[in-house]
């Protein structure tokens, strides 16, 4: 039996909340991991010490978790982590430490994991329209996918140890420009309201906008919506060649449900579909369709949402 | 006094850019048996490749260099390496051996690893991830092994003896100075990726494809199935914009997503 190693998710300088599900696949896959917390502060731990089904909490201090260059993540981790199975999240930035840790000590990594039976992994391939299962021998790292194992629950009650670490960093930030919009991006909302080219015009995307913020929402596009108006920054896209996004709930608007597109969302828990085509491929994947314009549905979904927000 | 200024050296860099053969984007992907079939599907080059491709035919025009592409498969990918070529790169070369069949991550690093020395590159370009498998495992792995630096998801470079690119962050975008040697994935950017042009496309047919061989370790990882995503349930649909208010209750009484 594998060591089993969890390694929590940061995001905004706390731990991401699916870090709770790794646990879940964790057990899953080989039995109660260690959860290794990155961190620039260890403080942050304590929001994990209760999480169940942990056998141990080791929190890796470094300068290197404040950034994101990936060699520094990597080096800095691979000095605390036993060797064993490690599970991260599939995030864009965990995705590349996932890669070099597992090429640092000569193993495999298996992205994007979405089901765990004994040692056997399926992955979503070809954009999700077909699954692979592979079967694995021996360690390995492997990202899992958020919002699709349950959240271990809390009970339990570890106690934190803080080990210092120090990474190869290899790349220099020179300058950030700040996202002018304090909306969420695509790939980290819980819910995704995105606009087609049924939106008619870049400008129409304010009522996106204002559905998005009565929700939580962040605000996304159809690849046909990016490619037509220069106003709609590929950062929104969601689709093959632009963003995978698995949201609780995702709303597309005016997006008529191309292969495309689907791939980049098909995945979502619950699809909300609105189109003025009653034959748009959009509503075999939705779970609630609107066969209306935007102009009649938005208004009046924007209102019931408000009315039972506040 | 006046300051004299020598014109700095710069080391041409050996550009390699990594392109992979995958399904059509477009194609409707079938499962017969307990495996893909892709027996009529048209084969590609990875589409974010051809960002990959540009960018570097866009360092060695900054910078001067060649440009080397790079792929592992059987001869079957002799057609995109083709397609590089007639994009613009220098030379074409194919990786492979007779008795490989699935290679994992790790053995897949390190033919590309060892590839990679012998070829004595300074920057290696590729795509964020593969249109078939989407994992973007490659671009990090091989740097690590390399001991080299990386940068994932880039939407812009400018070239000197370094490399500084654009990328998302969590707060924006990031312009980060990468010191070479170092393997960049590339996203789809602002930049418009060239096409072939006649000549190149001629150019290409006579091209001569250099084949190299590598030592593979044995995988780990074997593929056991595929499988169709499980088809969704029928969902609800209403009709007119007045039903949206509807929809917004259920969201929140029958799916608990509010």
């Amino acid at each position: 039996m594998t060591n089993m190693i969890v390694i929590a998710e940061l995001s905004k300088g706390t731990i991401h909340a699916s870090t709770a599900e790794l646990v879940t696949a964790a057990h899953a896959y080989g039995g109660e991991p260690t959860l290794v917390v990155p961190c620039t502060d260890a403080s942050i731990a304590d929001s994990v010490r209760s999480l169940s089904g942990v056998s141990k909490i080791i929190a890796v201090k470094s300068d290197v978790f404040g950034g994101n260059d990936s060699s520094g993540w990597a080096s800095a981790l691979d000095t605390v982590i036993p060797s064993g199975t490690v599970l991260c999240l599939a995030t864009t930035r965990s995705k590349d430490v996932a890669a070099r840790l597992a090429a640092r000590r000569n193993i495999s990594v298996v992205q994007d994991v979405v089901g765990i039976d004994g040692t056997n992994l399926t992955s979503p391939i070809y954009s999700g329209k077909a699954n692979q299962t592979v079967s694995v021998s021996g360690e390995a790292v492997i990202t899992v996918r958020a919002n699709v194992f349950d959240a271990a629950g809390d009970g339990g009650s570890c106690d934190v140890s803080v080990v210092d670490a120090s990474g190869d960093v290899k790349t220099a930030v020179q300058e950030v420009m700040q996202r002018v919009s304090t909306r969420l991006d695509v790939s980290e909302a819980n819910i995704v309201i995105s606009g087609g080219r049924g939106m008619g015009s870049p400008a129409n995307f304010v009522h996106l906008e204002a559905v998005a913020d009565t929700i939580g929402a962040a605000v996304g596009a159809s690849r046909a919506a990016v490619d037509t108006w220069a106003e709609i920054p590929h950062s929104m896209q969601v689709g093959q060649t632009g963003k995978t996004v698995n949201p609780n709930l995702y709303i597309a608007v005016g997006i008529s449900g191309a292969i495309q597109h689907l791939a980049g969302m098909r995945s979502s828990k619950y699809i909300v579909a609105i189109n003025k085509d009653a034959d748009a491929a959009i509503f075999q994947h939705a779970d609630y369709g609107i066969v209306a314009t935007w102009e009649e549905a938005l208004p009046v979904f924007q209102e019931a949402l408000s009315g039972m927000l506040n | 006094m006046n300051r004299v200024s020598f014109p700095r050296l710069i080391q041409m860099p050996t550009i390699v850019v990594l392109v992979k053969q995958v399904p059509d984007t477009n194609a409707k992907i079938l499962v017969q048996g307990n495996r893909v079939d892709l027996s009529s599907v048209k084969m590609v080059m990875s589409p974010y490749d051809e960002f990959a491709i540009e960018t570097a035919i866009r360092h060695k025009e900054a910078t001067d260099g060649t440009v080397t592409a790079l792929t592992v498969g059987g001869p079957g990918a002799e057609k995109i390496l083709k397609d590089a070529k007639a994009i613009g790169v220098d030379n074409i070369v194919r990786v492979w051996d007779d008795s490989w069949s699935e290679l994992d991550s790790n053995a897949l690093q390190s033919v590309l690893s060892e590839t990679i020395q012998g070829l004595g590159a300074t920057v290696v370009y590729c795509g964020k991830s593969a249109a078939d498998t989407g994992a973007g495992s490659t671009g990090p792995g091989l740097a690590e092994r390399l001991g080299w630096g990386n940068a994932s998801n880039v939407i812009g470079a400018e070239f000197s003896d370094s490399v500084t690119v654009s990328m998302p962050v969590e707060t924006g975008v990031a312009k980060i100075n990468v010191t070479l040697p170092a393997v960049i994935s590339c996203d789809k950017g602002d930049v418009k990726v060239r096409k072939p042009n006649v000549k190149g496309i001629m150019m290409a047919k006579r091209a001569k494809v250099e084949l190299m061989s590598a030592t593979a370790p044995s995988s780990s990882i074997s593929i056991t199935s595929h499988s169709m995503p499980p088809a969704k349930p029928a969902g609800k649909t209403f009709e007119g914009g007045a039903s949206a208010s509807q929809v917004a209750q259920l969201l929140r009484d029958e799916a608990n997503v509010l």
